[in-house]
Order: C-alpha cells, then structure tokens, then sequence
C-alpha cells in the first residue's frame, strides 16, 4: 500500500471528516473533533491492513499521516 | 459432580442516561457523534448517590431467586466480586448474607477485579463445586464505577453503566464449565486505576487537581482514569491469544463453538478482536446498547440475553472472555 492509498482508505475510516481533507502531511490530531476514537480508529486499521500493532509511543510521536505510513511501514519490515 | 451455570438474573439501576443526555452535557462531542456511536452503545443506568453495588447485587440476588425460584436457603457459597465494597471491614458479602437470609453454613467472600471479574468468580465456583463438596455458589457481581468518574471524563460517561448480575453455579453429572486460561500484567496497574483515597494515597489537596489528557478527558487521582487507548492496544494484542490458547487447552477450534461472548468493553473493541481471532461474525453475541460496560456484569448480562433470544441454546458450547483492570484476564468455556 503507497502512502496515498493509506492517507484515502484512513480518511474513509474516520468517516466524519469531508472526502480529501486529509493528505500526506496533514497533521491528524489537528483534525475537527480529534478525539481518542480517532488514536482506535488507527489502531485497528493499521492492525486489519498490514497484522501490525502499534503502541501509545508510535502515535505520540507521529505529527502526520506521512509519519505514521512511515512507522507502520518500519515495524512491518 | 461438574459445576454448570444453572441461573443467571440482573438487575440495573432505574436511572437512564441516554446518549440525547450525554450530548446535551457535552454538546462539543456532537462533531463526532457517528464516531463515539461506533463504541455501541445507546444509553447506560446510573446509580443513584444513595445506592452501593452491594445494593445492587443484593437485588439481582432477589430477582434470581425469585425469577428462577430457587430458595435462599439452599445456597452454600456467596461470591461478591466488585470494586467499590460498603466498608473497609467487615467483608461486604457477610453482611449481603444476611441481606438475603443465606443460611448460616453459607461460606462468604469478596473479591476485587473488574472486567475479567465473572470468568474468575466462575473458576472459583467451579474449584468449590468439584473440589470441596460445595452445591450451590452464588456468584454476584456489581459495578458502580460511575460514582467514581470526574463529572467532565466525557470517554468514561459515555462507554460505562452501573448493574449486577447474580449467578447461580451448581452441579450436574455432565460438565458444565471447562478449562481455564488466566493472565496477570501488573505492570499495566497506572492503565486503569482511581489513585487516591484507598491505602497507597490518601486524599489530600492535589487529588482533587483536574488533569487533561490528549483527548480533553478531565480526570483528577481521585477519580477513575482509565487510558482508552492503552487499554484498546491491550485488548487487542491479548485477547486473540488467549482465544487461540484456550482452544488448543481445549483441544477445540472455532468450528466447535457455538458462539463466543466477550466482557463488553465497546463494540469497535469487541469487533478488531474478532476479526484478529478470526472468528465469524454470526458466532459473537453483544449486548452494550441498551447498558454500556457494565464491567464484571458484562459478560453475565450479555449470556443472560442470549439465551433469553434463543441465541444461545441447551447444548450450546460457549466461551467467554474477560479483560480489564488489574490489567487482568481470563477465558473459559461453558457447555449451557
């Protein structure tokens, strides 16, 4: 999955944000209405999408969308 | 002989919050409504200030006994799992024995745990049971964590409820509740916890400092605080292996259970796990909607309502999974 694919299929699991707000360098937790929802939403998407959990220390230090791709993509190497 | 689960009744608090009410409290959640509606649950009872879990257990007591009629007289064995006991001393179940006229020959215990809570007081009963020639144990669990909450934890208020659920565990020739897995992680004890006011802290000043989190939960050390996301990773990367050790315990696989019943943490929680554990859809009952997570009631509450649906049956092979505070789990099967 390239880094576009992940930004789209994670947009459409937050579901209440308008279809292409968020890009590759958006920084998510700025979002409208972030809430720890959203931190499970992630959880459980990068865990169905690449069998890989992440913990509270990888969402802490992820700022964007890119970062995150970045960790999900380190821990499945 | 084998211990079964013979009855189980419960009991909720009158007072109904709904999600109409939560939004009313915390209009600012609105924005992510569809969000939080993920977690499953439309509304949860609230215990009044004057009503303790014992209060409620001693009445999903009564309702058991009067729904299934079974008479106070023949119960051998009081179990009373909670978390917020009527006094440091003497022992709450002693006194709900009297409450409900157990006989005197009636052993009374309580114990601690939250959400992992019914599957040990199941094991407990079963040890009792086929071991010291006990007949009939009454396993009572009760929460009424909400007393505990901050009045602006926004996460707490809409996923917990308060209730009991009274079980009746006897024996049979046919075995009635299999093997066990437990697990313990203590280094977990800061995921969930109400810091002060209990033996380690006392209350003083600064336990009454509001606290926010990432998420604009407000909490303060001398109410509960619970790490919603830790406790999601938790549940997410130990339930699945417990699952998978249980059955391999159990020489069983998935195919052979008629349906699986998790502690009812939330919806969004109970359906990653299922998916991770691979296991079908139609095989997992839930029932959150109308109570919330009502912590150790949870499981009984649920499999209270499956077999009242026919959703589970005479026959039916079932596991049931608990998981919270402590952190602590358990998982067994049960043969309805």
């Amino acid at each position: 999955m390239n880094i576009e694919e992940f930004t789209q299929k994670l947009e459409t699991e937050f579901e209440e944000v308008e279809p292409g707000t968020l890009t590759p360098d958006t920084h998510y937790k700025s979002i409208k209405g972030w809430s720890s929802m959203h931190a499970l939403i992630i959880i459980a998407f990068v865990d169905a999408q690449f069998d890989t959990i992440l913990n509270g220390g990888d969402l802490k230090s992820a700022s964007t969308i890119r970062d995150l791709y970045n960790i999900v993509i380190e821990k499945t190497k | 002989m084998n211990a079964f689960i013979k009855a189980i009744s419960y009991h909720l608090p009158e007072k109904v919050f709904s999600n109409e009410d939560f939004f009313n409290a915390f209009p600012e959640e609105l924005g992510h409504k569809e969000n939080l509606l993920k977690t499953g649950v439309s509304e949860r009872h609230i215990v009044s200030s004057h009503e303790t879990a014992s209060d409620l257990g001693v009445k999903a007591a009564q309702l058991l006994f009067t729904e299934n009629k079974i008479e106070p007289s023949s119960i051998d064995f009081l179990l009373f799992c909670a978390q917020e006991f009527d006094h440091f001393t003497p022992t709450t179940a002693c006194i709900m024995q009297d409450r409900l006229n157990l006989p005197k020959h009636c052993g009374a215990l309580d114990y601690n745990l939250g959400c992992s809570g019914f599957v040990y007081g199941l094991s407990l009963a079963k040890g009792l049971i086929e071991s010291s020639g006990v007949e009939n144990v009454l396993l009572i669990t009760s929460s009424t964590l909400t007393k505990t909450f901050h009045k602006k934890d926004k996460s707490s208020t809409f996923v917990f409820g308060d209730g009991a659920a009274a079980t009746l565990i006897s024996s049979r020739d046919k075995s009635g509740i299999g093997k066990f897995i437990f697990g313990t992680d203590g280094k977990g004890k800061n995921k969930i916890i109400v810091k002060d006011g209990c033996a380690r802290n006392e209350i003083t000043e600064t336990s009454f400092v509001e606290r926010t989190d990432e998420y604009g939960n407000i909490t303060s050390d001398a109410n509960f605080y619970m790490n919603g996301t830790g406790v999601f990773i938790f549940g997410l990367k130990t339930v699945p292996i417990v699952i998978a050790d249980l059955l391999k315990k159990e020489k069983l696989t998935i195919k052979d259970i008629d349906l699986f019943i998790f502690h009812q943490a939330n919806l969004f929680l109970i359906d990653a796990i299922r998916i991770k554990a691979g296991i079908p859809e139609n095989k997992v009952f839930n029932y959150i909607d109308q109570v919330g997570n009502t912590v150790s009631s949870s499981i009984p509450i649920a499999l209270n309502e499956a077999i009242k649906r026919g959703v589970a049956k005479p026959g039916d092979r079932i596991v049931l999974t608990g998981f919270g505070v402590g952190l602590s789990w358990a998982a067994t099967v049960i043969h309805l």
